[in-house]
């Protein structure tokens, strides 16, 4: 079947076990993200870090309820963002949501986005784009409020950089 | 002329008249049905509770009216203008004529989603009306009751109107099977209760409340009742002389019509008493810098050009719809639900959401398959062209309420047909072995 572009086997595995699944303590932020479409959600935490004078992301956990494509994303992003700076992951971010705004036309850079790469398929299907960047918003919006945060405020002078 | 249509059926099906229901001469007035899709795959269509698709009779009542009467109705001093009046308000009389009400009781909208906006902000409006809108205030101490089972667009305005006016909103629960929990009608309908709002067929389990029961309740307390119609209008008989109801909502492109136009149906005296939402041209009687009075009904509460080649289209709906027999429409829908209910409910993991027999029940079934999203049954079904609905379809309180966060859903209509429900049922299958 055409489908199986989407449902590549990386993004099956990630939806039947997903990685950093499951709240995790401590955090500097918590954000609770919603499709109104489908009524798919996920709760997100992201602790940051300071490496070497830049803000970088310690820890990102999560619960969700929702498709293969949502459940496989977000875990895909939290491999995909754990252990980089803030700027780093943005980056990676911003290169994913470019990837599902192309409608198929892109080419991603494997790279950067590592397994993320996976969702290629995806954006050929407008109606699952929303579903596949749900995890990845929540964590943009935590970070965001991390940063912002008294958390935030040591690392905020590299924070405010990215 | 040609743009208004006549409730003698002259632009019904090519069918009529041949077999009562011929699926395959219906289909063949689809143009739609007949293109392809994914992989080059035949159409399955069964998101019909969504939107339906239009037979070329409706089609060429749209384009006839573009082609040869096209003008503002209300409006020109001339001979176009004055075709466009017939066809408008031609259409306006064969749409009451289809539901059994007078054409003075009938408004058009553009949605049934306005259609229910407009009894609620007429309520709130009423607040500044004059007295003879005193029967549509409500405020803190007065109850607006809904059901659990409502579509956003029948809850949504009545949370709003409660925001808007300080009165309370109750609703009537919904049971595990899905119907409407009755048991506390004594304790929710009351003294208080200013209006109850229900719907007519549930656009997620295919429920049929019984509406004039509730109906009965709440005229003997003195309350309002409206009717959501649009997923009843479309498949089954509806004379608003039995309904009980004060209020009847629907919409024409879920029938066989146009999308851009839909119906409110009231009672001519509550219409005559209410106060308009919408205001601008066509709805004043005389307006001068103070202040404006306006029309009697219906044209109160049509304000702008209106919407007249959608309201041809709509007539010619209705023209197709009673030439096939509504009753049969009925029986059609009733054979491929009883189908889908049997075969999908024998598949290991899925769950029917609502009634599983087709008592009181209409034609949408909606599923979830266990281990499996809506959106991803949805996504392998598109794949093998089959279109359905995988979401909370517009009411997230009644998924809630039945435990599950969305579902996949299948409806059905007029060109529908036993092998597409055979399709659906070897899709769910085929869906479970590839996320197994």
């Amino acid at each position: 079947m055409e489908v199986e572009s989407m449902y590549r086997e990386i993004i099956l595995d990630h939806y039947r076990h997903p990685h950093n699944k499951g709240l995790r303590e401590p955090y500097d932020a918590q954000v609770h993200h919603v499709n109104p479409l489908c009524g798919d959600e996920v709760t997100l935490r992201v602790a940051l870090k300071d490496a070497a004078g830049e803000a970088a992301v310690a820890d990102v956990s999560y619960d969700a309820l929702g498709c293969s494509i949502s459940q496989a994303s977000a875990s895909v992003m939290t491999e995909a963002v754990i252990g980089k700076t803030v700027r780093e992951a943005m980056d990676i971010s911003g290169a994913f949501l470019e990837l599902m705004q192309s409608r198929g036309a892109a080419e991603p850079d494997e790279d950067l986005l590592g397994d993320a790469v996976a969702f290629e398929g995806v954006a050929k299907y407008p109606a699952r784009i929303k579903c596949a960047l749900l995890g990845w918003m929540a964590w943009k919006d935590a970070t965001a409020q991390a940063l912002e945060g008294s958390a935030g405020a040591a690392l905020r002078s590299s924070g405010e950089q990215t | 002329m040609t743009a208004t249509s006549t409730p003698t059926g002259q632009a019904g099906p090519a069918s009529a008249g041949a077999r009562p229901f011929d699926v395959t001469a219906i289909r063949a007035d689809f143009p739609i049905l007949g293109r392809t899709v994914r992989g080059g795959r035949p159409l399955v269509y069964l998101d019909s509770g969504a939107t339906s698709h239009k037979p070329r009779q409706v089609l060429d009542a749209e384009r006839d009216f573009y082609t040869m009467h096209n003008s503002a109705a209300h409006r020109g001093a001339h001979l176009l203008g004055e075709e466009a009046t017939d066809a408008y308000e031609g259409a306006r009389a064969r749409v009451a004529a289809f539901i059994g009400a007078d054409p003075g009781e009938i408004v058009f909208t553009k949605s049934a989603t306005e259609a229910l906006n407009l009894v609620a902000y007429a309520m709130s409006n009423a607040a500044t009306a004059g007295p003879q809108a005193q029967r549509f205030r409500v405020g803190p101490g007065d109850e607006v009751l809904v059901t659990e089972m409502e579509h956003h667009a029948n809850l949504v305005p009545w949370q709003q109107l409660c925001q808007r006016t300080g009165a309370t909103l109750r609703w009537f629960g919904v049971t595990r099977d899905g119907r409407l929990d009755l048991s506390r009608a004594d304790d929710l309908v009351t003294d208080r209760t200013r209006l109850v709002a229900v719907t007519h067929q549930s656009n997620v389990t295919g429920t049929i409340p019984p509406v004039a029961q509730i109906a009965a309740l709440a005229r003997a307390r003195g309350a309002l009742v409206v009717a959501d119609g649009a997923q009843s209008v479309p498949h089954r008989p509806v004379d608003v002389t039995a309904l009980g109801a004060d209020f009847l909502a629907f919409s024409a492109h879920k029938m066989l019509g146009p999308s851009g136009i839909g119906v409110l149906w009231g009672r001519r005296e509550l219409l005559e008493a209410m106060p308009p939402f919408i205001s601008g041209g066509s709805m004043i009687e005389v307006v001068r810098m103070e202040g404006s009075t306006f029309l009697p009904p219906p044209e109160r509460f049509e304000a702008g050009v209106p919407a007249a080649a959608q309201a041809a289209g709509l007539a010619a709906a209705c023209d197709y719809l009673d030439a096939l027999g509504m009753e049969n429409v009925a029986a059609h829908e009733e054979a491929l639900t009883a189908h889908a209910l049997d075969a999908l409910g024998a598949i290991p993991g899925v769950r029917i959401l609502g009634p599983l027999t087709t008592e009181q029940r209409g034609g949408a079934v909606s599923f979830t398959v266990d281990e499996v999203h809506p959106h991803d049954v949805g996504q392998v079904l598109d794949e093998l062209g089959i279109a359905v609905r995988a979401n909370h379809h517009c009411a997230w309180p009644l998924h809630r309420a039945l435990g599950t966060a969305a579902s996949t859903r299948a409806t059905f209509y007029v060109y529908n047909t036993h092998d597409e429900v055979d399709a659906l049922v070897e899709g769910v299958r085929q869906t479970q072995r590839f996320f197994s």
